[in-house]
C-alpha cells in the first residue's frame, strides 16, 4: 500500500471540499433566508432596511396575500408534469425499444434542443403562437379559432411552455429506466400468454417506475418555482409564485416577504416530494 | 434485439395480433416523428430567423440575409454577454466537476458513517427550486456586503452544478465491473496505480458527460444568475432583457451556433467511444 492515509478517512477527505462548499453556499444561505423571513422594517429606516423581530406573521400575511399565485404554481406545475409524462413516455419507450441502431443519435436529439438557450426557445414559441405568427391568423381564417381568441398570454400558453421546456428532464430518466429492462422479462410475459397491453401494464410500467418518479420530480420541482415561462408567455393573470418572489426582491425590495414566500414554497415542495417518494416506494433516486 | 423477438414469436401469434403489433410498432415510429418535430420547432424557428434581414426587432420575416452570421457581434453588448457566459460556464464546470467527482467516488466507492446524510445533502439542492437557491444566496451575499457580480455568479453556478455532477459520475461508477479492478490488483498494481490506470479511464466518459452537463446548465441558467450577477450581463440575461423590445437576430445566430457546436461535440464523443469499443 502506498497510500499512507488510514483507509477509514479516505471517504471523508474526498467529501470534505465539496461539502464545505455546499455547507457555505447552500445550507448557510437557507438558514439565513429563514432568519430574513421573520424580519420587519426598521422604524424610520430606508427602504430595504430590516431588523429581526421574529415576526412569524410574515408567513401568514405572505401566504394569504398570495394564495392565488401559490395555487396557480402547483396547478400549472402538476399539469405540465402530467403532460410531459404523457408525451415523454411513448417517446422514451420508442427510443429504448424500437430505434435499433439509431438509439444513440435519437438520444442526443432529445437533449440537443437544450443547447439553444431555453429563453430563445420560449420566445420562439411566443412568436410562433403570437398575433404576428403564422398559426393564429391561419386558424382564424379557417374559423377554427375565434377572432378575439389568443394563445399567448393565457394559462394554456404558460403550461405548454413549461411542458416543452422540461420535457428532456422527463424523457432522460424514463429512457434510462426503460432501457435497463431486460427484454427477456417482456418475452417471458408473452410466453405466459399475456397480450401486448397486459405485458405493458404489468411488466413494463412497474419496471419503469423509478424513471417515472425521477422524471416527474425533475419536472415538477423546477416547474413549481419557475417564473420565466409565466413572464414570457403569460399575462398578469397567470402570475406564479416565482413571479411574486422575483418582484418582491427586485422591484419592491421587500426581502422578508420574499424570504417567507421562498421558504413556504420550498417546504411545500419538500413535503410533497417526500409524500410522493413514500407512496411510489422508490429509494434509489439519488 | 427486435429481430430476435420477431423470429421467436411469429409462428405462435395469430395474424390479427401480428397486424396489431405491426401497427403498434409503426404507430410508435409515427409518434416519434411527431415528438421530435415538436422538440425541434422552436430550434428550427430560431435558426431560420437568424437569417432574417430584420433590423432591430426580429419579429416578422423581412427577407433573407447572411449579414447576421457575418457580424454576430453586431448587436450592442451581445458578445460581451456571450464572453461572460462562457467564462462563468468554464469556471463553474471545472470547479463543480472536481468537487462533484470527489464526492461521487466517496459515496460510490466507500461504506462510511453518514453516507445516507451525504446522499441527502446532494439531493437537497436538486429538490430546491432555482428561485429559492438564487434568492437565498443573494441574501447571504448581502449580509456579508459582497456585491453581486462575476464571482458570486460563479459560486452560485458551482453550487447548483455539483449535485448533477455527483449523480452522473456516481451512475458511471456504479456500472463498473469490480472484477476489472480486482484483476489489476491481481497483476500486482497497487491501489494508486489501479485507480490511475484502470478506474479513472473507465469512469472518464462519465466525468466528461458530467462536465458537459455542468457547462450546459451553467451556460443556460437564467433564474439563479439573475439574482446573483448584479449588473453583469450574461447571454440568457441579454436575451431576457432584449425580449421586451424584440431580440436582435444576432442572438439567434449565437443560439444556433451553440446548438450545432454542442451537437458536434456530443457526436464526436460518441464516435470516439465507438472506436474505443472496437
Amino acid at each position: 500500500m502506498s497510500i499512507t492515509v488510514p483507509k477509514v478517512r479516505v471517504p471523508y477527505l474526498l467529501l470534505f471540499p465539496g461539502f464545505a462548499f455546499l455547507f457555505t453556499f447552500f445550507i448557510l444561505p437557507i438558514v439565513n433566508l429563514a432568519q430574513t423571513s421573520t424580519q420587519t422594517p426598521i422604524a424610520g429606516g430606508d427602504t430595504g432596511q430590516y431588523e429581526q423581530s421574529f415576526a412569524f406573521s410574515n408567513y401568514i400575511n405572505a401566504f394569504l396575500d398570495n394564495r392565488e399565485q401559490f395555487a396557480r404554481s402547483f396547478i400549472y406545475a402538476t399539469l405540465a408534469t402530467v403532460f410531459a409524462l404523457a408525451i415523454a413516455y411513448p417517446l422514451a419507450y420508442a427510443i429504448a425499444f424500437k430505434s435499433g441502431k439509431f438509439k444513440n443519435i435519437l438520444l442526443v436529439l432529445v437533449v440537443a434542443p437544450f443547447f439553444t438557450s431555453f429563453l430563445l426557445r420560449t420566445i420562439a414559441w411566443k412568436q410562433i403562437l403570437g398575433e404576428e405568427g403564422f398559426l393564429v391568423p391561419t386558424l382564424r381564417n379557417l374559423h377554427l379559432m375565434g377572432q378575439q381568441t389568443t394563445i399567448t398570454s393565457t394559462s394554456i400558453a404558460v403550461v405548454a411552455g413549461m411542458t416543452y421546456n422540461f420535457l428532456p428532464f422527463m424523457t432522460l430518466p424514463l429512457y434510462a429506466s426503460l432501457e435497463r429492462i431486460d427484454p427477456r422479462t417482456i418475452e417471458a410475459a408473452g410466453d405466459l400468454y399475456a397480450n401486448g397491453i397486459t405485458t405493458f401494464r404489468r411488466v413494463t410500467v412497474p419496471l419503469s417506475l423509478p424513471g417515472v418518479v425521477a422524471g416527474t420530480l425533475l419536472t415538477f420541482i423546477p416547474a413549481a418555482g419557475d417564473y420565466v415561462n409565466a413572464a414570457i408567455l403569460g399575462s398578469p393573470n397567470t402570475k406564479m409564485i416565482g413571479n411574486v418572489i422575483e418582484s418582491r426582491y427586485f422591484k419592491i425590495v421587500d426581502y422578508p416577504t420574499a424570504a417567507a414566500l421562498s421558504f413556504t414554497l420550498m417546504a411545500a415542495i419538500l413535503i410533497l416530494v417526500t409524500l410522493y417518494i413514500r407512496k411510489a416506494g422508490t429509494e434509489e433516486l439519488v | 434485439m427486435s429481430q430476435k423477438i420477431k423470429d421467436a414469436s411469429i409462428p405462435t401469434i395469430p395474424f390479427k395480433a401480428r397486424l396489431s403489433r405491426w401497427f403498434g410498432r409503426n404507430l410508435l415510429r409515427i409518434y416519434m416523428i411527431f415528438g421530435f418535430t415538436y422538440l425541434f420547432i422552436p430550434v428550427a424557428y430560431t435558426f431560420a430567423f437568424s437569417f432574417n434581414d430584420s433590423g432591430k426587432s426580429n419579429l416578422i420575416w423581412k427577407g433573407f440575409t447572411l449579414s447576421n452570421w457575418q457580424n454576430p457581434c453586431g448587436a450592442p453588448q451581445i458578445c460581451n454577454a456571450l464572453a461572460n457566459s462562457i467564462k462563468i460556464g468554464l469556471l463553474a464546470t471545472i470547479f463543480s466537476t472536481i468537487l462533484g467527482t470527489m464526492i461521487a467516488f466517496a459515496i460510490g466507492r466507500y461504506q462510511f458513517k453518514g453516507r445516507s446524510t451525504s446522499n441527502l445533502l446532494i439531493f437537497l439542492p436538486m429538490a430546491t427550486p432555482e428561485i429559492v437557491l438564487g434568492a437565498s444566496l443573494l441574501s447571504l451575499f448581502l449580509v456579508f456586503k459582497i456585491n453581486p457580480g462575476f464571482w458570486p455568479t460563479v459560486i452560485a453556478h458551482v453550487m447548483f452544478c455539483v449535485s448533477f455532477v455527483v449523480v452522473t459520475v456516481k451512475a458511471r461508477i456504479a456500472s463498473l465491473d469490480p472484477r476489472l479492478e480486482q484483476a489489476a490488483m491481481d497483476l500486482y498494481a497497487n491501489e494508486l496505480e489501479t485507480f490511475r490506470r484502470v478506474t479513472l479511464p473507465l469512469v472518464a466518459p462519465g466525468i466528461a458527460g458530467a462536465a458537459l452537463l455542468a457547462f450546459s446548465l451553467s451556460f443556460d441558467d437564467f433564474i439563479i444568475t439573475n439574482f446573483n450577477s448584479g449588473t453583469l450581463i450574461t447571454f440568457p440575461k441579454f436575451v431576457y432583457v432584449a425580449a421586451a423590445r424584440g431580440i436582435p437576430a444576432q442572438a439567434n445566430v449565437i443560439g444556433s451556433s451553440m446548438f450545432f457546436l454542442a451537437l458536434a461535440i456530443v457526436i464526436a464523443g460518441q464516435l470516439v467511444n465507438r472506436r474505443k469499443a472496437r
